[in-house]
């Protein structure tokens, strides 16, 4: 029985060893080796000197420098990501709450109209706030001609564009969690709570959002994590001027020809989510 | 008996003709050009002359050509080089021997072209479009004529603060500067690099976006009103938008010129001759330099270029520019690691 019960995780083991903890080992073993200036790494060299970098890196002359740069760009990528978590869910609470309390058959479409985006790509979703932020774009014009404005928005190519770019790719991450969790709430349970002479307000904060937590920490989650490593919103919106991680991380796997600096920067990225993640789980471990 | 027999036998016979079919099936190219680089039309032509079905993937720097090639299976059958970016990947062994000289058309290939200083044989490639990285803006929005210089684009007038464009690769920000300051392209000294990144951060506050692709496009929206720019997106521009200008900036530029060559391992080496030998037919050639808008190593085929490119100065360069151009060449790896510790610093 047990033997049976063995073979049949061995599929599932099998999986996570070749996608998960073996592309994590090689990432480890290119971050530890030298690099080669073509790209590529030099086999069998071992060194630290990639984590070295990140605060010590060697300046125009070779020195070693405190330099404060890549702190500067993680950072910036979680306060990127965080504002995007903070504006989805204020998005996405409301709009979870409307779409949970309508006839059935139009949840089914409101839920596929929230997924319709993904059918086209993320570069061309990209490119279309571009058109709609742009000098002389859609936003300005209407904005003109409503008289609501008179000069530029001035929003494009921008960390503020940036932050919209990735509320708007990573919202449907927020809202379909928290609407699925709110969808699944016993309705008796708000009943009673009106029964009992909660106001609306109260309804929501005692018991919708409690009963609604898994839901929401799913979207947290969700939206946050692939935040931090977004590289195409802030190269095209954001104007390529303030890299994010993922800008970081690529450049040195592209131009920059550093593999092992781009594998140890992975690393400290991959150790600050999963702390974060962890700190994530006790707060709402300890949530009623 | 003798009918499951049969069946048996038609069955083997099905593995030993697959290979035949396979082969007739892979009349494929796959191509990794420049974004925007090859005319579509071109390449439906060319699929309708040959019967050979091609896919086209772009990239937006050398740089980020050669990662993906590093990086292995890729399976790409023709890739496109700037010049000494061919030079270090023939050093390095990436690419397959061609000897585009035995090619039919290769006797239309230029005297400029032929033996170039990064491929002396052309053993390894066959010319594409050559051109320079200038200088673009709007005189509608300077009010007339600038001074020819990098000065402008650096240290620009009150007009542009914040309406500049720059190319996104660690070699064009260089460069550009280091024309604007007088400094050798391919300096190792830590005080250069120095000057260099000083100057870029100093011009960051003016500058909207540092991009490579659609460059035209931003021109034209007037989204920048100066560009740091390739001299046939420049002309595409200048088709959409008439008040634009184009700077040969005293203090020199760069001229380049892009090349199709083989990496190790392509698939379908046969198909990619053929293209090769294609693309220096002087109908083909032309074709694409009047949709690109940059000039070509074919000379026979500048009969079939459009009136508007031969009278452009961007394009047709003048005389008195062309003793301004500086052919981009090989730096050492000391120098490519300046440019890129200037270029993360500039964008942290």
């Amino acid at each position: 029985m047990k033997r049976g019960r063995a073979l049949l995780l061995l599929p599932s083991g099998i999986v996570i060893g070749a996608v998960l903890v073996l592309p994590l080992v090689m990432l480890l073993v290119i971050s530890l080796m030298q690099r080669n200036p073509n790209g590529g790494i030099v086999w069998g060299s071992f060194t630290v000197d990639a984590y070295v970098s990140f605060l010590w890196e060697r300046g125009f002359s070779g020195e070693r420098e405190l330099n404060w740069d890549y702190v500067a760009i993680f950072a910036r990528s979680f306060a990127l990501a965080g504002s995007a978590t903070v504006t989805s869910f204020a998005i996405a609470l409301p709009t979870a709450l409307w779409m949970a309390f309508q006839p059935p058959k139009r949840r089914l479409l409101l839920v596929f109209l929230v997924t319709l985006p993904f059918w086209t790509n993320l570069l061309v979703r990209n490119y279309a706030w571009m058109l709609l932020l742009r000098v002389d774009g859609v936003f300005e014009q209407i904005l003109h001609t409503t008289g609501l404005l008179t000069g530029r928005l001035g929003i494009l190519y921008t960390p503020t564009a940036t932050a919209i770019g990735l509320t708007y790719s990573f919202l449907p991450f927020m809202l379909l969690p928290i609407y699925l969790s709110i969808e699944k709430i016993d309705r008796r349970l708000i009943e009673a709570a009106f029964d009992l002479g909660a106001v609306r307000f109260r309804v929501l904060t005692r018991v919708i959002l409690p009963l609604s937590m898994p839901g929401i920490a799913g979207g947290v989650v969700l939206v946050f994590i692939p935040g931090i490593g977004a590289f195409i919103s802030p190269e095209l919106l954001g104007g390529g001027k303030s890299m994010m991680v993922g800008n970081l991380i690529q450049a040195q796997f592209g131009y920059s020809r550093n593999w092992p600096f781009g594998a140890a920067l992975a690393f400290v990225l991959l150790a600050l989510v999963l702390a974060a993640t962890y700190l994530h789980r006790v707060r709402f471990r300890s949530a009623p | 008996m003798f009918r499951r027999l049969l069946l048996a036998a038609a069955i083997a016979a099905v593995p030993s003709l697959a290979p035949s079919l396979a082969e007739a099936q892979t009349k494929e190219l796959k191509l990794f050009n420049w974004s925007n680089y090859m005319p579509p039309d071109l390449l439906k032509r060319f699929e309708a002359e040959t019967g050979i079905k091609v896919t086209l993937d772009s990239y937006d720097s050398n740089e980020s050509m050669l990662a993906k090639l590093q990086a292995g299976g890729s399976g790409y059958d023709i890739v496109v080089p700037t010049g000494p970016t061919l030079k270090n990947m023939v050093r390095d062994g990436m690419l397959l021997r061609i000897d585009a000289p035995k090619l039919a058309n290769f006797k239309n290939v230029g005297p400029a072209f032929d033996k170039p200083d990064f491929d002396p044989e052309r053993a390894y490639s066959v010319p594409y479009m050559w051109g320079t990285t200038g200088i673009a803006y709007d005189t509608a929005v300077t009010g007339g004529k600038v001074e020819d210089s990098w000065k402008v684009l650096f240290d620009p007038p009150a007009s542009l603060v914040g309406k500049i464009g720059m190319l996104n690769a660690p070699g064009e920000a260089w460069n550009a500067t280091a024309h604007y300051l007088g400094i050798d392209r391919c300096s190792e000294k830590p005080e250069d690099a120095q000057r260099i990144y000083d100057a870029l951060a100093k011009q960051k506050a003016s500058v909207a976006i540092y991009s490579s692709n659609a460059t035209a496009d931003r021109v034209v929206a007037g989204e920048v009103s100066m560009q740091q720019m390739w001299n046939g997106a420049y002309r595409r521009a200048k088709a959409r938008k008439a008040t634009l200008e184009w700077i040969y900036p005293k203090e020199g530029l760069d001229s380049w010129s892009d090349n199709f060559a083989v990496p190790k391992g392509a698939p379908n080496l046969e198909n990619a001759k053929t293209f090769l030998n294609w693309m220096m037919d002087p109908k083909n050639i032309a074709e694409a330099s009047n949709f690109l808008g940059y000039n070509n190593a074919i000379p026979a085929s500048a009969p079939l270029l459009s009136e508007a490119l031969r009278n452009e100065p961007a394009i047709n360069t003048p005389a008195a520019a062309l003793a301004l151009l500086r052919p981009v060449s090989t730096c050492p790896a000391g120098s490519l690691d300046l440019r890129d510790k200037v270029w993360t610093r500039l964008r942290r």
